[in-house]
């Protein structure tokens, strides 16, 4: 017996409505990602700097006093509700910056609150930063290992 | 021969409406025609989904209280809205002393209930029934999309869920716009699997029923003063008046649609409102008004629903959608 699955389909109607669907406007897109994403790191830049002269921070501890307080503050403007309406602005401006990171995982705590700390909050914590952190430490396990493999030989 | 088109006759009448809004639709074209506007999304709740179930408890309550009737005179509440296994509508009928009947068709639910109650009412079964339905923006997001605060873009052809409840009380008695046929619709997907673009998954059902509607009915375009679906947006309208118009019907002048008309467009509504909501208060609000003054003599209203859920669209799955058409005179 056949099957039902695609039987009415119509491949005319999905190329007619590909070919007249509204477009994102992609050169504002670009320019708007450009613009805020270049402004998130220049702050971070600036925070750098300033803790480079002022705190004699050097290295591995000036990157990571870097990227906490860049954390704190995306997951800060995340709880005031401001950064779901820059990321709106800016898409991915403001997604991949690391303050990005830090709304996509303090977004899904907040909204699933009302499931309760440990079903909601906890175990949906990580639904839309899951996959960055899995795809993210298979990706350093795998470049570490043939960069050792690499040295191995040579 | 089956035919999907059939008579009232003895035409129910719409007895009374009640319609709730959140801040969105009441600052919208048709805000003032809405009964009661909610400037808190949460309606003093602590969930969204406590939010949803409240809107459609009022707005019940307030159709049962427009006429003037007790519980045990309505036969029976058909209600249903998005949320996973109708919970809105099963907890909100906690409150009545009223046999409920939970139905589901997406965004089409308002004039699903509408046939079924219509029918209830028109066998004689019953003599007063209440259609309701309601849906709920932040609710609606949670279930099919991404956390509300998550910073993400909306694509340019995507819809804004209404937030929002309505209600009719279908009478054999009152004075009220009489419900006269109905076309009842079947599940058509052309394998439109884009989740933000339901417009153009819903265009061909809502062709397919007006197309048959034509066909068993002797109706012709002329005679609706409107033709009115439920959600499409701008963009699904724009496909609905083509697939019509391939089909040697020009309905352009008449057609309108719920979802178009709802918002003005500000913020990233892009291409009008959505959800079961949406329907629900243009209809029960705006069009019911307007057929009480006999502003209009016949229209019709065909809710379209797309039938997916965020399983079946994490899969990969296409959009099957559904319309049903309801006709009411003045």
């Amino acid at each position: 017996m056949q099957g039902n699955e695609n039987i009415n389909f119509n491949k005319n109607y999905i190329d007619y409505i590909s070919s007249i669907a509204p477009k994102t406007k992609e050169t504002r897109s670009l320019l708007r990602a450009f613009w805020v994403g270049g402004t998130i790191c220049c702050i971070g830049q600036f925070i750098r700097f300033a803790f480079e002269t002022w705190l004699g921070l050097s290295g591995d501890e000036l990157a990571a006093y870097v990227s906490v307080v860049l954390i704190f503050l995306g997951g800060l403007l995340t709880g005031l509700g401001v950064y779901d309406r820059i990321g709106k602005y800016a898409g991915g401006g403001s997604i991949v910056p690391i303050t990005g990171f830090a709304n996509s995982v303090v977004s899904p705590a907040m909204e699933f609150k009302s499931e309760g700390f440990i079903y909601g909050t906890a175990s949906k914590m990580f639904i839309i930063a899951g996959p960055i952190i899995v795809f993210g430490v298979a990706s350093s396990v795998l470049i570490g290992l043939s960069y050792y493999i690499y040295f191995l030989v040579v | 021969m089956r035919n999907r088109t059939f008579i009232f006759k003895n035409q129910p009448r719409i007895h009374a409406t009640a319609t709730l809004g959140g801040p969105k639709e009441g600052s919208g074209p048709v805000g003032k025609y809405i009964d009661t506007i909610v400037h808190d999304d949460y309606f003093g709740e602590k969930t969204f989904e406590k939010s949803e179930r409240k809107m459609l408890e009022y707005a019940i309550r307030q159709a049962i209280q427009k006429t003037n009737f007790s519980d045990k005179e309505i036969g029976a509440i058909v209600a249903g809205d998005l949320l996973n296994q109708i919970i809105s509508s099963s907890y909100a009928c906690r409150a009545f002393d009223i046999p409920f009947l939970g139905i589901y068709n997406a965004c089409s639910t308002m004039s699903e209930a509408f046939i079924i109650g219509g029918m209830m009412v028109d066998g004689g079964y019953v003599e007063n029934v209440i259609c309701a339905t309601g849906s709920h923006f932040s609710s609606a997001e949670r279930q099919y999309r991404y956390p509300l605060e998550l910073g993400n873009t909306r694509p340019p052809q995507a819809q804004w869920t209404v937030t929002g409840a309505g209600a009719a009380v279908l009478s054999v008695r009152g004075k009220g716009p009489k419900l006269v046929a109905a076309t009842l619709g079947k599940v058509v997907d052309f394998g439109i699997t884009d989740t933000n673009n339901m417009g153009a998954a819903m265009a061909p059902a809502a062709a397919d029923t007006l197309l048959e509607h034509f066909k068993n009915s002797h109706f012709k375009p002329e005679d609706y003063d409107l033709i009115i679906t439920g959600d499409l947006g701008a963009f699904g309208s724009r496909i609905f008046k083509d697939l019509m118009w391939e089909k040697g019907f020009d309905i352009s002048e008449r057609h309108v649609d719920c979802g178009e008309m709802i918002y003005n467009i500000a913020e990233d509504e892009f291409q009008g409102g959505s959800g079961a909501g949406c329907s629900a208060i243009v209809f029960n609000g705006y069009f019911y008004k307007k057929l009480c003054n006999k502003e209009y003599k016949r229209i019709v209203l065909i809710a379209t629903g797309a039938l997916l859920s965020s399983v079946s669209s994490q899969q990969g799955e296409s959009i099957p959608s559904i319309a049903h058409a309801a006709v009411f005179e003045s």
